[in-house]
């Protein structure tokens, strides 16, 4: 098991021709993943070559659907395209839809989020402006690396790409079930708080490490709902101790604005419902390792 | 990016959200000229972006073109709270009968938009939130549906403004929301919206914050920007995610949450080390390429604070060896000017290649790091030298 994604997962690729498209499809593919097709309405009907295999072009995201079966859809289309994009694998309904796009308009993402909400949710949206999710040894859809570390029992959702990266190498002779980068946007659509529901449901994950960072208040949301629903262990990490107040430091959604948003916030909020907060990425990894060898 | 007032007060005319005539100004004799032209009693205000103006003697009457210029020369060179005050605006005065708030804002915890609406304005309104949260009217308002009339109404009824007044100001409020989405705001407030002795409602002063994710849709005219230390203009001009602070250790990393962790951890080592704190925070993105590290590098060893550098990287998408080259290149640009030490880690994609570049290139200024937590405490050993 793992959670959202696995074996099973056929994935598309939004913006597969492009050269970022082609690029991580390329090394999804290499990595194992099962990618079944791209969309682009202007290439529809052509084929790609990609590591041996060739990759059908659909218009849409429901014709690749239909044709393929996918059930995942990986956006890499540029910030001025996609809100469209993502509206259109909402419509076509796909069960995942991950967008590693970065620099897309806030008012794009919350029409967007918007959107998804008034069709029921239908589709479970992962990003903006994130790495995607890899469950190791079985898919892989987004830019994360696949070779940093195998399958274990450890979960991770982080708000960051390098930090993810990060801390599967910290705890490489582990492994993880899944590893979520959620993105650092303002608005997202799996949050913090969903992908610890999935992982508390999920069987093969035993422990969560969750990563947050300066800005928003997803993590002291987060620690309220452990407090209440999450009986397996987690630890958590949080970036930003130093950032000043009011810089953007580097993604969109990390700033502190007067006393919110502050990584002390965050780490007090954690530490009051009991999780523990490491104060640097290996500290982090060697409270999980405490915990993985009591499992 | 946050604008000036005047600013605002522009963008909101242009949408016919009803404001007063307003000049800038940059010298005395301008705000003069500017007072004669506007005619009557005027108001100097300073343009600085932050609060508390009012307080700091930022703002002040004047009732004719004279009194204008000799305030615009007390205000203008005004420190308020660090900011230097360089421009005015020379707004006409008004008699004002009541004084209101309304803001739309991006409610990021609620993925979605927020009215907040009150008819007590013109105070703080985080100030009014604590202390009288029954006055501050909060409605939710769809992404997709946005600000109608129907709506607008709503917030207006909900604030407590009287049956009289609620077309009057729903009217602005469809307005001042088209601001919100036509400019791809995060931020539009208006505070205070004020009721005139004639009858009028006018925004008096407003706050908008732009999404720069957007830029790329918006033909804006060019603008006054923030005035940036010169290190980040120079970093702004080479297009890298740059932010200055004020220490010793020089950071380059890739991903925004590494390079702040890295700031974390490079503070925590300098406790060990003479209080050496991290100089600033630069992230070279993903799939960066040798000339982008290079450019990176350079940034920072031409800040005289710093003493050492400290590049971490986990390569991703981005390639090690690139980055090792990026760092060969720098050096040997500078030749013999090269002077800090560099403490570089590297990790993941081509991290063999990576760590070889550098091994063979054998600069005596650069030392290789086994991992993060080493390499923070290396380099801010060395800065501590």
């Amino acid at each position: 098991m793992a959670i959202y994604l696995d074996s099973n997962s056929k994935i598309i690729v939004q913006g597969m021709t492009g050269a970022e498209g082609m690029k991580h499809t390329q090394r999804m593919l290499a990595g194992g993943s099962n990618i079944v097709g791209g969309v682009n309405p202007r290439k529809a009907g052509e084929s790609v070559e990609v590591e041996g295999k060739s990759l059908p072009v659909f218009g849409s995201v429901a014709e690749a659907m239909e044709k393929t079966g996918a059930n995942v859809s990986v956006i890499f289309v540029p910030p001025d395209f996609a809100k469209a994009a993502i509206i259109e694998a909402i419509d076509a309904e796909i069960p995942l839809a991950v967008a590693i796009t970065e620099g897309i308009p806030v008012h794009d993402s919350a029409a967007a989020w918007a959107y998804n909400v008034e069709k029921g949710k239908k589709t479970r949206l992962i990003g903006p402006n994130c790495p995607g999710i890899i469950s190791p040894e079985q898919s892989n859809a987004g830019i994360t690396p696949s070779n940093i570390t195998g399958r274990g029992p450890i979960g991770l959702v982080s708000k960051s790409g390098t930090l993810t990266y990060q801390m599967m190498f910290e705890l490489r002779d582990i492994g993880f079930s899944t590893a979520i980068g959620i993105g650092g946007d303002p608005v997202i659509g799996t949050t913090h708080i969903d992908a610890l529901e999935a992982f508390e449901k999920d069987p093969e994950t035993k422990a969560i490490v969750l990563i947050g960072e300066i800005g928003g208040d997803s993590e002291e949301k987060a620690a309220e709902y452990i407090s209440k629903n999450v009986s397996k262990p987690v630890v958590a990490y949080v970036a930003g101790f130093t950032a000043p107040e009011g810089k953007t430091m580097g993604h969109a959604g990390a700033i502190v604005s007067g006393s919110a948003g502050t990584a002390q916030a965050k780490k007090e909020a954690f530490e009051a419902v009991g999780v523990k907060v490491g104060k640097t990425p290996s500290e982090t990894a060697e409270l999980m390792r405490e915990i993985v060898s009591k499992l | 990016m946050d604008l000036f007032e005047y600013q605002a007060r522009d963008l909101f005319e242009a949408y016919g959200v009803p404001v007063l005539a307003g000049r800038i100004a940059d010298t005395p004799e301008e705000a003069e000229q500017a007072a004669k032209e506007i005619g009557g009693t005027v108001v100097i205000k300073a343009q600085v972006k932050t609060g508390g103006r009012g307080k700091a003697g930022g703002v002040k009457l004047a009732h004719n073109p004279q009194e204008a210029r000799e305030r615009a020369e007390e205000i203008l060179g005004l420190d308020i709270k660090g900011h230097v005050v360089k421009r005015v605006m020379i707004a006409q005065g008004a008699q004002i009968d009541k004084e209101f708030y309304f803001s739309v804002l991006l409610d990021r915890s609620n993925r979605t938009f927020l009215s907040l609406c009150s008819v007590e304005g013109g105070v703080e309104i985080e100030q009014l939130a604590v202390e009288r949260p029954d006055a501050l009217a909060k409605v939710p308002i769809s992404a997709v549906s946005g600000i109608d009339k129907a709506k607008a109404l709503e917030i207006a009824k909900q604030a407590g403004f009287p049956a009289e007044l609620q077309d009057k100001v729903s009217d602005v409020f469809v307005k001042l929301y088209e601001v919100f989405t036509k400019e791809d705001a995060t931020l539009v407030e208006v505070n205070p919206l004020v009721l005139t002795a004639d009858g009028d409602i006018i925004a008096l002063d407003g706050k908008v914050s732009l999404d720069d994710n957007a830029e790329f849709r918006h033909e804006r005219e060019e603008m006054e920007r923030d005035q940036l230390d010169p290190l980040e203009a120079k970093a702004q001009a080479l297009d890298l995610n740059y932010v200055k602070l004020d220490g010793e250790v020089g950071i380059i990393g890739n991903g925004a949450g590494l390079v702040m962790s890295t700031l974390d951890v490079v503070a925590y080592a300098g406790e060990r080390h003479g209080s050496v704190k991290p100089a600033n925070f630069l992230d070279i993105g993903g799939g960066a390429s040798a000339e982008v590290m290079a450019a990176g590098l350079d940034v920072i060893l031409n800040d005289p604070q710093v003493k050492s550098v400290f590049v971490n990287v986990f390569g991703g998408i981005t390639a090690c060896d690139a980055v090792a080259n990026g760092i060969v290149g720098a050096l040997n640009t500078l030749g013999d000017k090269a002077s800090k030490p560099l403490v570089v880690r590297l990790d993941g994609n081509n991290v063999d290649q990576g760590r070889a570049i550098l091994a063979d290139y054998a600069h005596p200024l650069v030392t290789l790091a086994e991992t993060m937590d080493g390499g923070a405490d290396e380099a801010a050993k060395l800065a501590n030298r």
